[in-house]
């Protein structure tokens, strides 16, 4: 499983935060969460390119219009962050949700490389 | 840089770590790998603070809890947002293997200094997609207002 992050364009990308993630493999496929505040399900976007999965999530805080920032931690409202995935994981039963800003994917491993055991015929 | 940041005499946060927050910033911005995890558990939860002509809205960034979970108490102008994240990895096995473990765990704690003029006996909180938002109205005599004049009379 190659979990390294894709090259980021940055000519033609808008800068974003990376989120902090959890990722998970066990015997049938790889869950990753990802902390998105801010990110409503309408915000977020995921898509896979090839064999690049990107997350990339709008923060709406709902502020009131004329609000002065005092101190900002979050100073950019875009979160994006990408995955290159194997051939081993199956892109097209990605499945997404997404809870109190918790965004939570599970890609499943397609069915043959999925671990198995060679049975052993007696010769 | 961000005059807004300074002008509160009484911000809880030395100066120097809205500077190293700055610098972290800038990296996040263009996604450099190695300092966004320095930068994500440096404070949990992260917090913005604004101010309003009414009221000071205060957001905390906190994914993944119980509202009920999340502790928010005032006490002589200083809000404190405290609670517990727990981790929600699964034991590592033979057939499971935690590649990544990036997100926030455990006990949190964040005190805010509220402004003066703010009015701590109505305080609002909700939580919604992850962000708990604080708003403290000002008091009365603080608001901006509007002083009518009058047309006096002839003397």
């Amino acid at each position: 499983m190659d979990t390294q992050q894709a090259p980021v364009k940055r000519a033609t990308d808008a800068p974003a935060l990376l989120p902090p993630v959890d990722i998970v493999e066990d015997q049938n496929g790889i869950t990753v969460k990802a902390d998105l505040p801010g990110v409503s399900r309408e915000n977020l976007s995921i898509s896979v390119d090839g064999e690049t999965l990107t997350v990339e999530g709008t923060v709406a805080l709902g502020e009131s219009q004329k609000m002065e920032a005092v101190y900002a931690e979050v100073r950019v409202a875009r979160y994006r962050r990408s995955f290159v995935l194997g051939r081993d994981l199956d892109t097209e039963r990605i499945d997404a949700a997404m809870k109190n800003g918790v965004l939570t994917l599970r890609v499943p491993k397609r069915e043959q490389a999925k671990p198995r055991r060679i049975p052993v015929k007696a010769a | 840089m961000y005059p807004s940041l300074t002008r509160f005499p009484g911000d809880l946060f030395p100066e120097f770590e809205a500077l190293q927050r700055q610098v972290e910033q800038l990296l996040d911005g263009r996604a450099w790998p190695s300092s966004i995890r320095a930068a994500t558990r440096g404070a949990f939860p992260a917090v913005n603070v604004g101010t309003t002509a009414d009221a000071v809205e205060i957001y905390a960034f906190v994914p993944g809890l119980d509202p009920a979970s999340i502790e928010v108490s005032l006490d002589k102008g200083l809000l404190v947002i405290s609670g517990e994240r727990p981790s929600d990895l699964p034991q590592e096995s033979e057939q499971v293997t935690v590649y990544a473990d990036e997100r926030f765990a455990g006990q949190f704690r964040r005190a805010i200094s509220l402004p003066e003029d703010a009015d701590a006996s109505r305080v609002d909180a909700g939580y919604h997609d992850g962000i708990l938002k604080v708003v403290v109205p000002k008091r009365e005599s603080a608001k901006p207002r509007r002083i009518e004049v009058k047309e006096l009379a002839a003397a």
